[in-house]
């Protein structure tokens, strides 16, 4: 039984729950997501189906608003902070029950540059898309970005800036992969507030990700074609 | 070094639609604009202002920027652009560039009131510094406390300022209140605080060059 004027998620059927969960993370509502959370795997989904269906599919939509300008950077990092908790219980879960994994990401912000909110959301939209990722923090310079590809063997390498005088570096990552004779191995993706796609062509990435959600769509459409080509030559 | 006047003989106010330059600016240079204009008696510029808060939003800076150009084009002898790159990721040149008019030098209004070069010195060392000037030191409440949503969700906190160590007050006036203000800044968002005073810097020597 409920408190009065509190919403009993128990009571709602699954269509409606994961409605709800939409509706709760769009609102920033930590308690009530993990929440729901609980209640999903106690009806008996798998850890996978919460995770895309609940979390993964309220995130698009708020990063759909987000781009629209509907909603501004505290109510997405509100939200991330719920998926994040949820996250947080259905990891040990997925990990244990082998959900599908999509490839391997390193992303870092590069020399220089602390600014870490968009890398930390595209991040766990990574995350939460199946990829398996290795976050590398803060002001990497190139030795920290070839030491963990190096450590990870990762499919694709991730470079975030928030800065105008920052985002030049990454250039420099990707020359160095380059006379190393190893650009051609990983997927880049760069992102960051000040970048376009002609920065992006400009440095040698192969795409410009203005968002969590089209680095998503843009990572997965990535590994298709490699997954082609890999059948291709084989 | 470029050196104004700081103590002028005479009063003079600043009315728009005088000038024949047009500087186009952030209106968080707007008091320091008009005080420089006032302060040396330049009868040069008219000035025409663009949203402080777009500091936080730096994608309306180049449209904006833009329709205050195509409106002046014809009507002034000459625009100047009082922005720095302010996140622009070099689409304000790129704009500029088309348009035929020059901006202050700078990635953004730290930098130029600082000194390009002194700023760039210091790039390492600050790299964890948090910036006010005194327009963010003045409005630091609406602009950074309510308009980062902290004021409703301080539990935002760490996502924001997790990697900064201090606030720096990059002060253009020698103002008690202002300095206790950042001062206070700083101790809500939990970093250490130094003061550095540093006048209007470049803002000065561009608007002399062009007064």
């Amino acid at each position: 039984m409920s408190e009065e004027g509190e919403l009993d998620l128990r009571a709602l059927n699954d269509e409606e729950l994961t409605q709800q969960v939409h509706d709760d993370l769009y609102d920033g509502l930590k308690e009530e997501v993990e929440e729901a959370v609980h209640i999903l795997l106690e009806r008996g989904w798998t850890p996978y189906k919460v995770l895309t269906e609940a979390l993964v599919e309220g995130m698009r939509i708020v990063g759909i608003d987000f781009r629209d300008g509907i909603l501004f950077v505290p109510e997405v990092l509100l939200a991330a902070n719920s998926m994040k908790a949820g996250m947080f219980i259905l990891r040990p879960l997925l990990a244990e029950t082998g959900a599908p994994r999509l490839g391997k990401m390193v992303i870092g912000i590069v020399k220089g540059d602390i600014h870490d909110i968009g890398k930390n959301l595209v991040a766990m939209m990574m995350e939460g898309a199946g990829f398996e990722v290795i976050n590398i923090g803060i002001n990497n310079p190139v030795e920290k970005y070839l030491a963990a590809i190096d450590e990870h063997q990762p499919d694709i390498l991730g470079m975030s800036a928030l800065l105008t005088t920052t985002m030049p570096y990454m250039k420099v990552v990707i020359d160095t992969l380059k006379e190393k004779g190893m650009r051609d191995d990983y997927i880049v993706l760069v992102g960051g507030a000040p970048l376009n796609e002609e920065f992006a062509k400009a440095v040698g990435a192969d795409a410009y990700c203005r968002d969590a959600a089209v680095a998503v769509e843009t990572a997965k459409d990535f590994m298709k074609r490699k997954h082609n080509q890999m059948a291709a030559s084989a | 070094m470029t050196f104004v006047n700081v103590k002028p003989s005479e009063e003079f106010e600043f009315l728009n639609g005088q000038g024949h330059v047009l500087l186009i600016a952030c209106g968080a240079l707007a008091r320091e604009i008009v005080d420089l204009i006032e302060t040396n008696h330049w009868k040069a510029f008219d000035v025409a202002c663009l949203p402080a808060k777009w500091h936080n939003t730096p994608q309306f800076i180049v449209p904006g920027i833009r329709e205050k150009i195509r409106e002046a084009k014809g009507k002034y002898k000459s625009i100047f652009v009082l922005y720095g790159d302010c996140g622009t990721g070099g689409q304000l040149d790129k704009l500029l560039e088309e348009e035929g008019v020059e901006r202050i030098p700078g990635p953004h209004c730290y930098a130029f009131f600082s000194g390009n070069e002194a700023f760039r010195a210091k790039e390492d060392e600050d790299m964890t510094s948090f910036f006010l000037t005194d327009y963010l030191a003045r409005h630091f409440d609406k602009l950074i406390w309510s308009g980062m949503g902290l004021d409703r969700h301080p539990e935002l906190l760490p996502m924001y300022f997790g990697n900064y160590k201090k606030i720096v007050y990059i002060a253009q006036t020698r103002d008690e209140e202002l300095a206790h203000r950042a001062m206070a800044a700083a101790k809500r968002l939990g970093l250490d605080y130094e003061y550095r005073y540093v006048g209007y810097g470049e803002l000065a020597d561009e608007m002399k060059s062009r007064a």
